[in-house]
C-alpha cells in the first residue's frame, strides 16, 4: 500500500515535468503549426545555464533564474532566427530545421562545457525527506517539483482563460487565418509564446538537474515521451497537455513499477522480466495508439 | 652557422609526432552523446599508452555515436577504404557485437579495450579478437564475490536492460549465491524514484547496481536523494563509480563498495608511470579504468608493433598473443579465449581531506581468474 502511494507520487512528479515540457510544446504546435523537435534543447539550456550558475554562485535559486532567462532567450534567439522563416514552409523543412538545431545546441553545449555531466546540489531546504505516511520518507525536493508544476498549471489556466493574451492564445490555436485577418499582431504573439514554451522547458530542465545528471542530449529522450502527451492531449491544448502528462507520468511509473512483478506470478523469473520490462517501455505508445483510434484529434483537441 | 642550422632542425624534428607516419590503427568509439566521456577517456588513454612503447602510429578515431549501424558503417570504411588491418576503440557490447564480426570477416585485428560481451568470448572466439579488459560477465562476478565475501545473503539487483545489463545480474548472481531480485530499468532512463520505491519495499542487505556513465550519476544521487544511502549499503563495479561518475556524485558515493581490476593507487611502475602521464597531459580530468585499460591496449599493441610492425598481420597477431607487456594492473595473462586472467580487487569509496570521494583499494578477493565462457572456445 505504501508503495503503490509511493509510486503515484513517483507518477505525479513524472507527470508534472512531462506538463511542463508538453505546455510549451503543444502551444507552439496549435498556435504556429510548427513541429518543434529543439523542445528538448530548451530543456537542456535550462539545465545546463541553471547548474553551471549554481555551480558558480552556490545558489540555487540564482540558478533558477538563470535557467529561466537563458532558455527563454534562446526561444527568443531561434524563434526570430530560424522559426519565423518556416511557418509558411511544410512540415518535413520544419522537422529538418529543427532537428538541425538540437545537433547546433547538443554540439554547442559540447564546446562550452565539455562532455563531462555537471552536478548541482538540492537547495538546503529541500535537502532531506519528509514523513509523509508512517514507514514513507519522500524526498522533499520531488514534493517542491510537484508543487511547482501544478503552480504553473493554475498560472497558465489563468493566463490563457482570464487574459487578453490568453484569449489570442486561444484564438490562434481554433483559428489562425481568422487571428491575423482581425489586425492582431500575429508576429509578436508568435514570439511571445514561443518564448513562453522556451521558459517552460527551461524550468523543467532546472527541477530536474539536482535529480538526473545534466549532460549533453539530455532533452532527447525526454522530447519523445512529450510528443506524445502532446497528440493525447490534443495538439494546442494546454488543458489536454495536464491531464495527459500526468496520466501518462502515472501510467508509464505504474507500469515499470508493477508489471514485471505481476507478470512474475504467472511466467517464470527471466522471461516474466524481460515481458514486462518490454511491454512497460511500449505503454505509453499503445495508450496513444488507442487515444487516437478513439478521438483521432486527442482528447481535448483545440481545433474542431 | 650551418651547424646550427643543423642543430635547430634536428629540434624540430624531434619535437614532430614520432607517430606521423607509422602503422594506422582504427579507432571505432563513442565520443558523442551523454556517454560521450567514455570515448574520450579510451581515446586519450590509447595514445598515451602507444606513446610509452615509443611505437610508429597513426591513430584513425572515428564517432560511433553509440549506434551499431554507425558503427559498422565506420569500421567498413576504416577496412575497405583506408586499408585498416588493426582496430580498436569500442566502448559499447551492441556495438562491438555488429563492429567485431565484421573487421574480422575482412581479416583484421580487433583488440578491445573495453566492450567484451559474452557472444564473443565463447563458441564464436577468434584468433584476431583479442580483449585487454576483461570479459562483461567478470566485472560483476567481482562485486557477487564482494556482496558474499561481506557476509550478505539477500540483494537487489538492478541494470539497464539490454545485453550487458543482463550479463551484469547474470554475473553478480553467479558469484553471491544468495535471494537475489532483479530489476531491469531502462536504457535511456534517468529518473530512478520508481526503483527506489521498490528497493525501500524489498528492504534487502545489499543493492547492486550496473548503470554506466550519466545513468550511474543519476542513480547514486537520487539513492542518497531518497534515504537509502545511509540504510542499505551498496555494491558496484567498476563502469558504474568511474572517476567521472565520482566527481559529479560527490558525497553522495562515499561509502559505497566497489570492486575492480585496477585502482589508481596500485603500487607498481607501469601504474605509476601512467598516473603520472595522465596528470601531466590531462590534469582536469579524472583518470578512469576507461583510460587505463586503453592504456595497457596501447601499452600491447605498441609493442607488437615494435617487434613485428605493421604489415604482415599474422606476425602481428602472434605478437599480440604472446601479451608480451607489463600491464598497470599487475598480473595479466591471456587466457584460451584471448581474454584476460587477472585479479580483482574490492575497494571503498572514502572522503578526502575535502570531502570528495576517493577509491581506496582493500584487498584482493579474487586471483588469477578468467571467465565461465572460455571453456567453450576451440581456436
Amino acid at each position: 500500500m505504501i508503495l503503490l502511494f509511493e509510486q503515484l507520487l513517483n507518477g505525479l512528479q513524472y507527470g508534472v515535468t512531462l506538463f511542463l515540457l508538453a505546455a510549451g510544446l503543444t502551444l507552439i504546435f496549435g498556435i504556429m503549426g510548427v513541429i518543434n523537435l529543439a523542445h528538448g534543447a530548451l530543456y537542456m539550456v535550462g539545465a545546463f545555464a541553471a547548474s553551471w550558475v549554481a555551480i558558480q554562485t552556490g545558489s540555487f535559486w540564482g540558478g533558477l533564474l538563470a535557467g529561466l532567462v537563458a532558455s527563454a532567450i534562446a526561444g527568443i534567439v531561434v524563434e526570430l532566427g530560424v522559426m519565423r522563416r518556416l511557418y509558411a514552409r511544410d512540415h518535413l523543412d520544419q522537422v529538418l530545421a529543427t532537428f538541425a538545431l538540437i545537433l547546433i545546441f547538443n554540439q554547442s553545449t559540447v564546446l562550452i562545457f565539455g562532455r563531462q555531466p555537471l552536478f548541482t546540489s538540492v537547495p538546503e531546504i529541500f535537502s532531506g525527506s519528509v514523513q509523509i505516511l508512517p514507514g514513507l520518507p519522500y524526498p522533499t525536493y520531488r514534493l517542491f517539483v510537484i508543487a511547482v508544476g501544478l503552480a504553473v498549471a493554475v498560472g497558465l489556466y489563468f493566463l490563457i482563460n482570464k487574459t487578453r493574451v490568453g484569449m489570442l492564445v486561444r484564438a490562434g490555436a481554433t483559428n489562425r487565418q481568422m487571428v491575423r485577418a482581425l489586425g492582431v499582431n500575429i508576429q509578436g504573439l508568435y514570439t511571445a509564446v514561443f518564448a513562453l514554451g522556451a521558459l517552460l522547458a527551461g524550468l523543467a530542465g532546472v527541477m530536474a538537474s539536482p535529480i538526473v545528471s545534466v549532460q549533453v542530449g539530455m532533452g532527447d529522450e525526454i522530447i519523445l515521451a512529450t510528443f506524445v502527451v502532446v497528440v493525447i492531449g490534443g495538439v494546442g491544448s494546454v488543458k489536454g497537455a495536464f491531464v495527459a502528462g500526468i496520466v501518462l507520468g502515472m501510467f508509464d511509473t505504474m507500469l515499470r513499477a508493477f508489471l514485471p512483478a505481476t507478470l512474475q506470478q504467472v511466467m517464470p523469473g527471466p522471461e516474466a522480466q524481460a515481458l514486462g520490462v518490454g511491454l512497460s517501455s511500449m505503454g505509453i505508445y499503445l495508450m496513444m495508439a488507442l487515444v487516437l483510434l478513439v478521438r483521432p484529434r486527442g482528447l481535448f483537441a483545440a481545433r474542431g | 652557422m650551418k651547424k646550427l642550422l643543423t642543430t635547430a632542425s634536428l629540434l624540430v624534428a624531434s619535437m614532430v609526432p614520432a607517430y606521423a607516419e607509422g602503422t594506422k590503427i582504427g579507432v571505432i568509439t563513442t565520443l558523442s552523446g551523454p556517454a560521450g566521456y567514455l570515448g574520450e577517456q579510451i581515446r586519450d588513454g590509447l595514445t598515451l599508452g602507444l606513446q610509452a612503447t615509443g611505437a610508429a602510429f597513426e591513430l584513425v578515431v572515428e564517432d560511433d555515436g553509440r549506434d551499431p549501424n554507425t558503427g559498422v558503417q565506420v569500421a567498413d570504411r576504416m577496412l575497405n577504404e583506408e586499408g585498416i588491418k588493426l582496430l580498436t576503440g569500442i566502448v559499447f557490447s551492441n556495438v562491438s557485437g555488429a563492429v567485431v564480426p565484421e573487421a574480422l570477416d575482412a581479416g583484421a585485428i580487433y583488440v578491445s579495450p573495453n566492450a567484451a560481451p559474452s557472444g564473443l568470448a565463447g563458441a564464436k572466439c577468434n584468433p584476431n579478437y583479442f580483449v585487454v579488459s576483461w570479459q562483461n560477465d567478470s566485472l560483476h562476478e567481482a562485486s557477487g564475490a564482494a556482496a558474499k565475501k561481506l557476509g550478505y545473503t539477500t540483494a537487489v539487483a538492478l541494470a539497464p536492460n539490454y545485453q550487458a545489463g543482463k550479463d551484469a545480474i547474470e554475473g553478480f548472481k553467479r558469484e553471491f549465491g544468495g535471494e537475489v531480485t532483479e530489476i531491469y530499468t531502462g536504457v535511456e532512463q534517468s529518473d530512478f524514484a520508481g526503483e527506489m520505491a521498490q528497493i525501500r519495499d524489498k528492504a534487502p542487505q545489499v543493492v547492486f547496481q550496473f548503470h554506466p556513465g550519466g545513468q550511474g550519476i543519476a542513480f547514486l544521487k537520487q539513492y542518497q536523494q531518497s534515504g537509502l544511502l545511509g540504510s542499505i549499503p551498496m555494491v558496484l563495479s567498476e563502469p558504474s563509480y568511474d572517476g567521472v561518475i565520482l566527481k559529479a556524485v560527490g558525497p553522495a558515493a562515499v561509502g559505497v563498495t566497489g570492486t575492480t581490476h585496477w585502482n589508481a593507487d596500485f603500487d607498481n611502475e607501469a601504474s605509476k608511470a601512467m598516473v603520472a602521464a595522465w596528470a601531466a597531459a590531462f590534469p582536469e580530468t579524472p583518470l578512469t579504468t576507461y583510460a587505463q585499460q586503453a592504456y595497457d591496449t596501447g601499452l600491447l599493441i605498441g609493442g607488437a608493433l615494435n617487434k613485428a610492425g605493421g604489415e604482415d598481420v599474422a606476425a602481428l597477431q602472434a605478437a599480440i598473443k604472446a601479451a608480451d607487456f607489463t600491464s598497470t594492473r599487475g598480473h595479466f595473462a591471456f587466457g584460451a579465449n584471448q581474454h584476460p586472467i587477472q585479479d580483482w580487487y574490492m575497494t571503498e569509496i572514502v572522503a578526502d581531506e575535502a570531502g570528495n570521494p576517493k577509491i581506496v583499494t582493500k584487498e584482493k578477493i579474487r586471483e588469477a581468474v578468467g571467465d565461465v565462457y572460455a571453456a567453450d572456445c576451440k581456436m
